[in-house]
């Protein structure tokens, strides 16, 4: 019975924590844009315009649930739920610390993959049951794109699961700094085992890794529909894309996954890449640095900082980078990522076997 | 090849922008354009005017609406009758002697019954300003002039009430009548006479 109730809280809390990350997310975001622009963002509501996102979801939460008269009620109805909980599922397997994890599952990775994906299914219903010809175009630019994009960040995924011989996100991290049980070596010559922080992170274990992290973090970016590859909700060309036709609450679900799934893949990224929960301080000689600064606490302040500099870089980008053309796209995505994803993989293997 | 130039141009696009995200983003410093440092300024700071707070000074001499000043307007209907888009609407009444004068001298000798613009009309093209006789018709320099009824953008600069206007357009009236009734008693008396 205790276990329900836990089960119960852990749900709960990630719910308002992904909450909470919108709204902060998308005051952070209307800030680095209008920086970026030189202009100031909100000022007016609370300081600085801090309670600007707090207003809006109380604006929203008061507006009226219109359902347009073709529409396919049901898929209409259901598809921001299913986008949602797509993206907030994907929560669960994530590592927050050493021994904190929501659900300690051995195939974690695997879980959170398979899970995510079902949020292209929510966005296709949305798009097909607005019966609005702007929404489906989104919608099928979307499947494309989150389709597409998945081959590279998977063969990205596959190449650091070939290097530590695990789905299981929290053995993954622990391999990455000084509780890791096995030994680790920095670029495959040097022993760092007792070292840890930066240099046991797998990007710089395998140095081919770090390409694979640019993989993953460009697939990444289509994947949560950012720009540049913000093609299914392209504003100028398709009014909104395929949220065209969903108002008050409903919209404010499909615009928590959006900033859900920014936070889950720029997690992803650190937990498989970046050192998960690890310090990036190493010990130093008789300054213990990476054994000071690894434990439960500082695990969720490292991972936390580590995705939220990530979730800014891509904030940094969507702003920069123009919009790509649906054959840039596509040219980039088969031409470029996927060859390179599986030389990735490819060197992955030898690694493994020659150098690990 | 090409790969390479989209990433170099893009990280040239990325670093340009994150100089801006660190630059100084405090409020816009105001200054007037005749300011030797303007433009040199707009570089540096951020471009929001936070409006009712902040304002940017404008010239003295700004035209940005019109404004008349009643007591020297001798209603002669030029400002109505140059004006492209008829904005203006000018209802005068003829008075039965001379009323005063203008500042410039100039007698006046009609009543402005109604001297309204409609400044949601107006295109701010200054030919009333130049046609006025005794330039009662001015643009002053002040821009802000948001209302909340559109109505309410019809400038009325009569200060007239209807019941004088009625007063004066009866003398008037009674006046044209006692002439008519003289000059036909005149014609009679000529007529009687000869």
């Amino acid at each position: 019975m205790n276990y329900y109730i836990t089960y119960f809280i852990v749900a709960i809390g990630l719910f308002s924590f992904s909450a909470f990350f919108a709204l902060f997310g998308v005051y952070a975001e209307r800030k680095i844009s209008a920086f970026i622009q030189d202009r100031l963002g909100p000022t007016e509501t609370g300081k600085f315009g801090s309670l600007q996102t707090l207003a809006d979801i109380v604006k929203m939460i008061q507006k009226e649930l219109i359902i347009p008269a073709a529409a396919d009620k049901w898929l209409f109805m259901l598809a921001p739920a299913v986008i949602f909980i797509a993206v907030y599922m994907g929560f669960a397997a994530l590592p927050w610390g050493p021994g904190l994890i929501p659900s300690k599952i051995n195939l974690g990775i695997y879980y959170i993959f398979a899970i995510i994906s079902i949020e292209t299914l929510g966005i296709l219903m949305a798009g097909w049951g607005s019966n609005n010809k702007y929404s489906i175009l989104g919608a099928m630019r979307s499947a494309a794109q989150i389709i597409s994009y998945e081959i590279p960040a998977g063969f990205a995924i596959i190449s650091v699961v070939m290097i530590a011989q695990t789905l299981d996100l929290q053995a993954v991290a622990m391999q990455q700094g000084v509780l890791s049980a096995e030994k680790i070596t920095f670029a495959g010559f040097w022993d760092v085992t007792k070292i840890g922080g930066l240099l046991s992170w797998n990007i710089f274990r395998a140095p081919h890794l770090i390409i694979a992290f640019v993989i993953y973090f460009i697939a990444s970016l289509a994947e949560s529909n950012r720009a540049p590859f913000d093609i299914p909700e392209a504003e100028s060309e398709l009014v909104a894309g395929f949220h065209t036709e969903f108002t008050g609450i409903r919209f404010a679900l499909v615009f928590l996954a959006e900033y859900s799934m920014m936070f889950l893949v720029s997690m992803i990224g650190v937990i498989l890449f970046l050192g998960a929960w690890n310090t990036p301080l190493p010990n130093m000689g008789p300054v213990h640095l990476a054994d000071w600064t690894t434990n439960m606490w500082w695990g969720i302040l490292w991972v936390t900082l580590k995705t939220l500099g990530l979730v800014a870089i891509q904030m940094w980008i969507r702003w920069t980078l123009p919009r790509f053309r649906v054959d840039q796209l596509m040219n980039l995505c088969w031409k470029v990522l996927t060859p390179l994803a599986f030389l990735c993989v490819l060197i992955s293997g030898v690694w493994r076997v020659w150098l690990m | 090849m090409k790969l390479i130039n989209g990433f170099t141009t893009a990280w040239k696009g990325l670093s340009l922008t994150v100089k801006h995200l660190f630059a100084n983003n405090s409020a816009r410093e105001i200054t007037t354009v005749s300011d030797s440092n303007y433009f040199k300024q707009l570089e540096k700071g951020t471009n929001t005017i936070q409006y009712p707070k902040q304002q940017l000074p404008v010239p003295e001499i700004g035209r940005y609406q019109l404004d008349v000043e009643m007591d020297d307007c001798i209603v002669c209907d030029l400002c109505a009758k140059v004006c492209p888009v008829d904005c203006i609407d000018i209802e005068a009444i003829k008075a039965t002697e001379a009323i005063g004068q203008t500042s410039d001298g100039t007698t006046k000798r009609l009543y402005a019954a109604k001297f309204d613009i409609d400044m949601a009309k107006c295109m701010y093209c200054g030919l009333c300003t130049i046609v006025c006789p005794t330039e009662c018709i001015v643009m002053t320099n002040q821009y802000d002039k948001t209302v909340f009824e559109l109505s309410d953008l019809v400038y009325e600069f009569s200060d007239m009430p209807p019941e004088v206007a009625a007063e004066k357009r009866a003398l008037f009236d009674k006046q044209q009548a006692e002439k008519q009734a003289a000059k036909l008693a005149a014609m009679q008396k000529k007529e009687g006479g000869a």
